[in-house]
């Protein structure tokens, strides 16, 4: 028999665990949407299961999964009717709170007087709902650039504070995942709350830990009752088995000093013959941050604007100073984004720039796989150091 | 404010091989048209008024490629009238849909087709305007895309630099929030080869680009070219999928003749 609604306390203290079921799930929702918020969370579009609004549970895609393998992205059934039983998409966070494009500024002349307009609308409450280990990993790395320091971004820093975080941990990671050599999941961490999904049995229940103050807050008035210390186990050995799971990896501390040592390994050019500096790896890495500032004015001459829009290393406009572009090869631009990645980033911001979430494997439309190409690299730097000696 | 800022620019628009698409662009640009006309003063349009002003131009927009002898003389006298010359689209910019003739026997078809073929003087090629006299800015796309075309419009207007990116067409669908149809599909997409611009509207509505812009800076299509036939395309279907609007320019050119995919 499950223990009264009653039986447990108003508000539940920072690290309780919690058990919940799917008609809570549905309450949940609707008291986050109450306190207005706009939930993000896991939906079938186009073909994938991809960030987007979540209204009901209803919304969510049951029974639903995902099979990966670079440039290859396909949707499967599932055995049963797990609602958050996939592993990364095609979005991340930073398509909500670092968006591809925005208006930062406007400006009007009229009876010789230079107007400043006001902001189009104020930044959005979200709460991210489904979100995993590896994308919260991400978010914190883009805090690190975007919030204070040299590169503050006023339009992040106003989503990014606004935002309420309901983790899933991830149970069946893609075959394109590695987050487990980056040390940010499967088990997700910095959360509101973080569910485990347990859709196997007959009862279709989650786990739910309670990773702060306003995760507790959210759920006061949702039934939940204590959770045995059996679940507890059980969600443990989930993440622990899709952990083992993986099969991608890579060395991250070794690649700090492998990058920073081969910018002349041969490797740069053989994937330079097959990479399409397309940049579709740089749109969708969640740590990928880069933007250009695009001025226009309008054709009266009258109003002018400027938008803030998704950059990438791979153009010849991003590297380009007086008298042309510095990386104009499409080795140097690849040797750019994952030296970056790799190595310098932990010099510029104390942290790696991948958190292992496989996107830019998945979505690179040739599948180049980046940790094939360090693999590479120290096989090179290998064979170039028995011949030196 | 200063009498520089208030002189109209003077626009003219002239037209060679092509469909006339492009050319509409400009008057289907609906409700920017009243403010257009403010700061442009539309001196030789034929398509849209039988007022035709002499030259000089500050602007002049061409359309269409050259395949005459008659065209050929047309477009040094025009470039010599123009401050600055702005080709029009991938039969101005590439050769066109025509350039098809390229690879052919012309004389063959002219005479199969006419009565007369005598009276039909035309050269054995369909030739991009760049290679005839030298272009200020080229707008890509078959048919361009209006907001870039009053973008370039605006620009000049202050003299600023247009914002006209050269880069893929995957940038702009991925800032659009398409999920990629390449991917998850397996539909053939010649985006990561093309030169963005148009929005990615085709990807938007789940069909693969077909590379109307043509090829983006750093364009590698042999690479793309082999993926597609990696995953089980026809050799024939992806040599095809590059001879089409832009099949004339490099290296789209190549690509179609199957270099590098044999
Ligand atoms: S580099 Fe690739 S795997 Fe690493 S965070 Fe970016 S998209 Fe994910
Ligand atoms: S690695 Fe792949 S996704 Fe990235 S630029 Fe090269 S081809 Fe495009
Ligand atoms: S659908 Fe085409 S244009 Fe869009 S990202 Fe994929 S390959 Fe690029």
């Amino acid at each position: 028999m499950q223990p009264e609604i009653s039986s447990r306390p108003e508000q539940l203290p920072k690290g309780a665990e919690v058990r919940m079921d799917v008609p809570a799930l549905e309450l949940l929702i609707e008291a986050l949407r109450e306190r207005g918020y706009r939930v993000v969370g896991p939906v079938l579009r186009d073909g994938a299961i991809a960030y987007g609004p979540v209204n009901k549970v209803g919304d969510l895609p049951a029974g639903w999964t995902s099979e990966q393998n670079p440039a290859s992205y396909r949707l499967k059934r599932r055995p049963d009717n797990a609602l958050f039983g996939y592993a990364t998409g095609p979005k991340s966070m930073k398509d909500f709170l670092h968006v591809s494009e925005i208006r930062t500024f406007a400006a009007e002349k009229t009876d010789g007087l230079f107007w400043i307009l006001p902001a189009s609308e104020p930044p959005p409450r979200y709460a991210f709902l489904g979100v995993r280990g590896c994308d919260i990993a991400a978010m914190l790395v883009q805090d690190r650039v975007l919030i204070g320091g040299q590169a503050a971004d006023p339009f992040y820093e106003a989503r990014r504070r606004n935002c309420l975080i309901i983790a899933v941990h991830c149970t069946e990671p893609a075959s394109t995942c590695f987050c487990v050599s980056m040390g940010t999941g499967p088990r997700a961490r910095n959360f509101d709350l973080a569910l485990t999904e347990f859709a196997d049995s007959d009862l279709h229940e989650f786990l739910v830990e309670i990773g702060s103050e306003a995760g507790a807050e959210i759920l006061e008035r949702i039934p939940v009752t204590i959770a045995s210390t059996e679940m507890t186990s059980r969600s443990r050995a989930l993440t622990d088995r899709a952990g083992q799971a993986m099969t991608r990896h890579l060395d991250k501390d070794r690649a700090v000093s492998l990058l920073r040592e081969n910018f002349d390994s041969p490797q740069w050019d053989r994937v330079a013959e097959r990479c399409l500096a397309c940049g579709n790896c740089t749109m969708v890495c969640p740590t990928c941050f880069c933007v250009t500032f695009e001025d226009s004015t309008d054709i009266s001459g009258q109003r002018a604007e400027r938008w803030r829009k998704w950059d990438s290393c791979y153009s010849l406009a991003f590297s380009y100073i007086h008298g042309g572009s510095v990386r104009s090869s499409t080795k140097s631009r690849y040797r750019q984004w994952l030296t970056h990645k790799l190595s310098s980033w932990v010099d510029q911001f104390g942290s790696s720039g991948c958190v292992g979430c496989g996107r830019c494997i998945t979505w690179c439309p040739v599948g180049i796989d980046l940790t094939e190409e360090v693999a590479a690299i120290e096989k090179a730097n290998s064979a170039a150091r028995k011949e030196d000696s | 404010m200063s009498s520089k800022a208030k002189r109209k620019l003077k626009l003219g628009v002239f037209k060679f091989a092509s469909c006339d698409g492009c050319q509409l662009s400009l008057l289907d640009l609906e409700d920017d048209l009243l403010s257009l006309a403010d700061a442009v003063e539309i001196a030789f349009f034929p398509e849209a008024s039988s007022k035709m002003k002499k030259g000089p131009y500050d602007i002049g927009l061409v359309e269409g490629s050259i395949t005459t002898p008659h065209d050929a003389k047309r477009i040094q006298q025009i470039r010599r009238q123009c401050k600055m010359l702005v080709t029009i689209g991938a039969c101005a910019t590439a050769g066109g849909i025509q350039a098809l003739r390229n690879w052919h026997n012309l004389n063959q078809w002219v005479g199969q087709v006419y009565a007369k073929p005598k009276f039909i003087h035309i050269l054995s090629t369909s030739t991009p305007i760049a290679e005839h006299v030298p272009v200020d800015v080229e707008l890509r796309g078959c048919p361009i895309n209006k907001h870039q075309l009053l973008e370039l419009l605006a620009a000049v207007a202050v003299e600023r630099k247009p914002n006209i990116p050269t880069y893929s067409v995957c940038m702009e669908c991925k800032r659009r929030g398409n999920v990629c149809i390449a991917v998850a599909q397996g539909v053939p997409c010649l985006g990561p080869a093309t030169q963005a611009g148009c929005g990615a509207i085709c990807p938007a509505y789940g069909r693969g680009c077909y590379g109307c812009f043509g090829p983006m800076e750093s364009s590698s299509p042999k690479i793309l070219a082999v993926h597609l036939l990696a995953q089980g395309n026809a050799t024939e279907a992806v040599q095809r999928s590059f001879r089409t609007f832009n099949a004339w320019s490099e290296p789209f050119r190549e690509m179609s003749e199957g270099k590098g995919t044999e």
